[in-house]
């Protein structure tokens, strides 16, 4: 039904006559915009133009554009230029694109500059102090909800608080202690193949008991909590922050902080000491396995060992550290879902830096924690 | 005019667990026409328009558009006919992360192969066509006011000029003029381009000015349809109250009530 667009000139005396036919429409758009550029210049010594559009079949609003752009090129070059025989159905439509465009609008062009990159660095690195405001902030706002709580304990919303520890704790029991069991197998098959070459297999119970124990139990717990709950409490928040739930609750007179962070803060710290006891457990389990399997230790002198290498102070300086990651890792997430904006993207990259600040604060926070237990004694 | 449907939709049933929202609807749109399609609140019309372009499943019925019954479309064919429709989705479903100007483009650049500036023109001729501003192209959707969403988004639908758009409530949001402005562009659209148009509407002013039919839903299936004319003699007590209640959408106008009347 429809054809390729044409335009045909030709000049009589001092009028440039266009004739154009076929379809005028989206469709054929990038033929007819190079007709159109083609003819725009054509003929330059013409007074007058005519364009022909009688045996124009199809037309739309990228054909009416294009006519509009020829005709206010000519006009701009002072030509008288005139449309004949335009179908009486299409008139509406051109006359709509007189008004259309007027304005010099051009859209903001993106350009290299060698400067580029060290502009980026220096905004990075101000977005990075400028994002801890909003923290310290959380962590304010969060000391005088726990605050107004505790002078009336009935407000807490202890429902909101077991629904999130039904999801943070008991439903990342397996994932975790299978995981924390490969990283004691790992640990105590590293310790034997490489121990064993200077006879010293029995201290491989001692590093495992150690090691597990003081650091990775609660280390590796962390940073799965930073990436399976932290992610989803900032994706959570930032699309209520998106849909303007928020809003609507601070709106009511709820606090967000009371009624969203706080339960999930609340849950995350109880949750995080409980998985790294789990954790550790299931971790030295490993150890044991491997020691037992691989390490041919027989199942008394392990326990034997293990029990001469931890002492109940390597057991305290883990779970000590459990409530401060917590707290961290939620602070991290919920501040960055509050800072989400409008649109999914945002979401995206709030998540992503929830998730990599929070992991970067547990082992901050582990190093910190180091040094303090090294200087009294612990 | 010669009688050939669009869109033909047979014995539609589609629910949600329990509940059927639609029992075995049947409707015709015509080739050139701007359909209006009333219901009450919850009755299922956004869930009919989902249905038709292919958004929900369906437990039984067929659908055609174009003449290509929906089911037996292979991919490529479902393709063709999507690059043929427009949607305007009730709340906007503009994309989030783009600018209101690569809103528009969206599909330009997908489908189309222009150049920069062309597509750039078109865009903010669609835009200005739809009554926004050039200066709003650099503007995301969560900067927007609710009825500048509705106006993108309409602009969007027609990116492409497509020869049928779906509308969902196009003129809930804007106020009154801009709603006016926006009936007078769908009809000039219609005329030049020949457009179809489904348009899912509350407001007794678009009835009246610019569609050419009526169909209205109740109980999951149409219950009544042609011009408003008709509507208003229909028996259905739904469809009586919406047309001639206090607030509806026959009792806007009491002259032509009469007359329909005579
Ligand atoms: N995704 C869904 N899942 C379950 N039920 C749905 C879903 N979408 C719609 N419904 C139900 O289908 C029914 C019809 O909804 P629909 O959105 O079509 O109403 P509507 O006629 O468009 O109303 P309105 O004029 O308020 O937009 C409602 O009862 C709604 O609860
Ligand atoms: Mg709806």
């Amino acid at each position: 039904m429809t054809s390729a667009p044409e335009l045909e000139s030709s000049v009589k005396g001092d009028r440039l006559e266009l004739s154009a036919r076929g379809a005028w429409t989206a469709h054929y758009a990038d033929a007819l915009e190079m007709l159109v550029e083609r003819h725009a210049s054509g003929s330059a010594n013409a007074a007058a133009v005519s364009i022909d559009m009688s045996h124009v079949n199809a037309f739309d609003t990228f054909g009416a554009w294009l006519l509009e752009r020829l005709m206010r090129g000519f006009r701009q070059a002072g030509r008288n230029a005139d449309i004949v025989g335009l179908n009486e159905n299409y008139a509406p439509l051109l006359r709509e694109m007189s008004d259309v465009n007027q304005s010099d609008y051009a859209p903001p062009v993106k350009r290299w500059h060698w400067t580029t990159p060290l502009d980026l660095l220096g905004r990075n690195a101000e977005a990075f102090f400028i994002g801890l405001a909003p923290f310290v902030n959380m962590l304010g706002a969060v000391g005088t909800a726990i605050g107004r709580v505790a002078v009336r304990p009935t407000t807490f919303r202890l429902t909101s608080m077991v629904n999130q520890f039904d999801r943070v704790c008991w439903q990342a029991i397996p994932i975790v202690l299978l995981i924390t069991f490969l990283i004691g197998c790992i640990i105590a098959q590293q310790g034997f193949f490489h121990f064993r070459q200077f006879g010293a297999d029995t201290y491989v119970v001692d590093m495992v008991g150690i090691l597990v124990m003081r650091e990775i139990g609660v280390l590796i717990v962390a940073i799965m909590v930073a990436g399976r709950s932290g992610s989803s409490f900032t994706a959570e928040l930032g699309s209520m922050k998106m849909r303007e739930e928020v809003d609507a609750l601070r709106t009511m007179g709820f606090d967000p902080v009371e009624v969203l962070i706080l339960p999930r803060l609340v849950a995350l710290v109880i949750a995080v000491p409980v998985l790294t006891f789990l954790g550790s457990i299931a971790a030295l389990l490993g150890g044991g396995l491997v020691a037992i399997t691989y390490g041919g230790m027989s199942p008394e002198i392990f326990i034997e060992r293990l029990r001469d290498a931890i002492s109940m102070s390597s057991f305290k300086v883990g779970l000590i550290k459990a409530p401060f990651m917590a707290l961290a890792i939620g602070l991290v997430a919920c501040t960055e879902g509050l800072r989400v904006k409008g649109s999914a993207e945002s979401l995206g990259l709030k998540t992503t830096d929830s998730v990599v600040k929070a992991i970067f604060m547990v082992i901050v926070m582990d190093g910190l924690f180091a040094i303090f237990f090294a200087s009294i004694g612990m | 005019m010669i009688y050939d449907p669009i869109i033909k939709v047979r014995d539609l049933c589609v629910g949600f667990g329990d509940t059927q929202v639609l029992k075995g609807l049947s409707l015709d749109v015509q080739r050139g026409e701007i359909l209006g399609f009333v219901g009450g609140s919850g009755a299922g019309k956004s869930v009919l328009m989902r249905t038709i372009i292919g958004l929900f499943p369906k437990q039984g019925g067929t659908i055609e558009v174009f003449g290509v019954n929906m089911d037996r479309a292979g991919e490529r064919e479902r393709r063709t006919v999507e690059r043929r429709w427009g949607v305007l989705f009730q709340h906007g479903a503009l994309f989030s992360s783009l600018t209101v100007r690569q809103n528009v483009q969206f599909l330009m650049r997908e489908h189309l192969d222009i150049t920069d500036k062309l597509m750039n023109e078109i865009a903010i001729a669609k835009l200005e066509m739809v009554g926004l501003r050039a200066s709003d192209a650099e503007k995301f959707p969560s900067e927007l006011s609710g009825g500048m969403t509705k106006r993108v988004a309409l602009a969007r639908a027609l990116s492409l000029d497509p020869e049928i758009v779906f509308l969902d409530e196009p003129t809930s949001g804007l106020d009154p003029i801009s709603a006016a402005e926006f009936d007078a562009l769908i009809h000039t659209l219609q005329q030049t381009l020949g457009l179809t148009v489904f348009m899912v509407t509350h407001d007794p002013q678009s009835l009246h000015t610019v569609c050419d039919r009526i169909a209205a839903l109740s109980d999951g299936v149409v219950v009544a349809e042609g011009d408003l004319g008709t509507m208003m003699l229909s028996e259905h007590p739904w469809v009586q109250s919406y047309f001639r209640g206090k607030r509806a959408a026959g009792g806007y106008k009491p002259l032509e009530m009469e007359s329909v009347g005579a």
